[in-house]
């Protein structure tokens, strides 16, 4: 043991995984909508590994973005299921993403004092938006071209500093090699390195305030006489062990899609994508990603192109006001009285509408049910102070219930 | 639940299943890791044997075809550099081609399947250089009768890609596999079926 003695007196690792694992306490009722967490590291780790071994053929050009995709797919043993792994790894992230902020709505994790957390959080998936939206041009196929044409034009509606903030970002006056490769080097190295560094300091944050629980009521209020929650088990093993089964049961589902139904009928991969990038031809329907749906249904839902582009970044910036909204006299869904029971319900409703509407063509009847969403969503948010307030609420109990 | 109730056996036993079983799993998710950094289709492509036709060939002649990426010479060697292979056997570290840098079919006096025709693989056997063809008498040193000379690090090798006493190169040239097709065509890369 004198090597361990010998790094711990220069490193001190023990200490650190005796502060962070095993003598970290996270309240003792946490339930299955926390697994999210880890499993979003879980599926960092994946996009890391399966891209970094996409990037061993993957060509950033023109001519070759599109034929070394398919040359590895076809060609390179097992080429075909880190391509899909990396695909099908983008939507699992967001299924995971989706429910870890939905975890926090619930629950009131984003309530004092877990703001910063909160914001860091929502910080980390605009992020993950942006590594998506990058690395979805990359293929270099129909729907990448044109889905990065039409969000290039998003950001050239802005007035005045539109159509030069667009040239910037494109480096060109179209979409071409220039975005192509920018768009690489941001996918590959300047996205994912902001990303890590933002995860640690999420965590940080997280091991200062401590987990939130089910019944959102602070364990460090109530400590025995050394000083540890009463109602908190050390992370390792308790939860070190619960993680592994949902990791495990993830992969399962995870691989099962892969293996089974890779494109998951158009929603992982769209058929038009495994058709080159053709600027002078448009597909016949443009779709954005399932995940980004909702942002793009309340853009076109929006009758002016204009305030269409600062409603779907409002959509996502909004976020950033709920700790200040809710005031609630209590965090969790479980003391909330029915006006905020029935509003989150509505919100996931208006959100999982507007996701569907987004993938669907813009018919009338779809425009109107749009429009009915957004304002729902929208509503959600700016009811909150009234609702939060006059509420039947109930009082929590002292201890955390299992 | 008191300590004395904790089964520690159960306990170790259940840690050690789950540890080998995930150890299984990361053996699995291994095997499509390394298999991908394997050569692909197109490096397997570039493997294949290659057809070289050598009937404009004229004596002393020497020719480079590529097979792997690597160099392969061909050499129509006259009369005299054959007889010259006989005298030099004192001077190699290796005249009879006992270390295997050659199928058996060319693991003879000329290390080759003719004694007209040599087939080597064009790079040094000390750190990888490409060696010249230096057919001309006394154009290295004043003994020098003609073969392959790495300018790199001094490395001779006679018209038979053996390699001289005393130089860095530690074996002979490699032979790599290949067998004709005809009087007139070579086929590099592949023995005879």
């Amino acid at each position: 043991m004198s090597l361990n003695k010998w790094i711990n007196d220069r490193l001190p690792i023990d200490d650190f995984v005796d502060q962070h694992l095993r003598h970290y306490y996270a309240p003792k009722n946490l339930n299955f909508l926390y697994f999210f967490g880890s499993l979003a590291m879980l599926c960092l780790g994946i996009q890391i590994l399966s891209g970094i071994w996409l990037l061993m053929y993957y060509e950033p050009t023109v001519e070759t973005a599109f034929d070394s995709v398919e040359y590895l797919m076809r060609d390179i043993p097992f080429g075909w299921l880190l391509r899909y792994t990396h695909a099908a790894g983008a939507s699992a992230f967001f299924v995971i993403l989706y429910m870890h902020v939905y975890r926090a709505l619930l629950y009131g994790s984003y309530r004092k004092p877990r703001e910063l957390l909160w914001l860091l959080g929502l910080f980390l998936l605009i992020l993950v938006m942006a590594e998506s939206y990058t690395g979805y041009i990359l293929p270099w196929g129909q729907m990448s071209y044109w889905a990065a044409k039409v969000i290039m034009n998003i950001f050239g509606s802005i007035p005045v500093i539109g159509p030069p903030l667009m040239h910037l970002i494109q480096g060109d006056y179209v979409i071409s090699e220039a975005t192509l490769q920018r768009f690489f080097a941001f996918h590959v190295v300047v996205f994912p390195m902001v990303l890590l560094g933002v995860v640690f300091i999420h965590l940080c944050a997280l091991h200062t305030v401590g987990s939130n629980n089910p019944d959102g009521i602070e364990i460090k209020d109530n400590l025995d006489k050394d000083g540890i929650p009463v109602d908190g088990v050390p992370f390792h093993p308790y939860f070190t062990i619960k993680d592994i089964v949902a990791a495990v049961v993830f992969l399962i589902i995870f691989f099962a899609v892969i293996f089974y139904d890779p494109t998951f009928h158009g929603l992982i991969l769209e058929k038009e994508n495994f058709i080159p990038a053709d600027p002078l031809v448009t597909p016949p329907e443009i779709k954005p990603t399932w995940y980004l749906a909702p942002y793009y249904a309340i853009l076109r839902a929006v009758p002016d192109q204009l305030l269409g582009a600062l409603a779907m970044l409002a959509s996502l910036f909004i976020f950033a006001f709920m700790p200040w909204l809710d005031r609630a006299p209590v965090k969790s869904m479980r003391y909330k009285g029915t006006r905020s029971r029935v509003s989150l319900f509505l919100f996931v409703v208006s959100f999982l509408s507007l996701m569907v509407l987004g993938l669907l063509p813009a018919t009338p009847t779809n425009t109107i049910l749009a429009r009915i969403a957004t304002i729902v969503f929208f509503g959600f948010f700016l009811t909150l102070p009234y609702i939060t307030v006059y509420d039947n609420h109930k009082t929590p109990p002292d201890r955390v219930r299992m | 639940m008191s300590s004395e109730d904790v089964d520690l056996k159960k306990r170790k036993f259940l840690s050690q299943a789950t540890t080998a079983i995930g150890a299984v799993g990361v053996c699995g998710a291994a095997v499509p890791l390394i298999s991908y950094l394997t050569p692909g289709r197109e490096a397997q492509m570039s493997a294949k044997a290659v057809e070289v036709d050598i009937a404009d060939m004229k004596e002393g002649e020497q020719r480079t075809v590529v097979w792997r990426g690597k160099p392969i010479w061909i050499v129509r060697r006259s009369v005299a550099q054959v007889d010259s292979l006989k005298k030099l056997d004192a001077q190699l570290s290796d005249p009879n081609s006992a270390i295997e840098q050659q199928p058996g079919y060319a693991q003879n006096a000329y290390r080759s399947i003719r004694p007209d025709i040599l087939v080597l693989v064009g790079v040094c056997t000390h750190l990888g250089c490409a060696p010249t063809y230096r057919p001309e008498p006394q154009s290295i040193d004043e003994t020098w009768p003609g073969g392959f000379f790495c300018s790199c690090h001094g490395s001779k090798f006679d018209m038979a890609g053996r390699v001289y006493k005393g130089v860095p190169a530690p074996t002979n040239l490699e032979v790599p596999p290949y067998h004709f097709l005809n009087e007139d065509t070579i086929v590099v890369g592949k023995d005879r079926a």
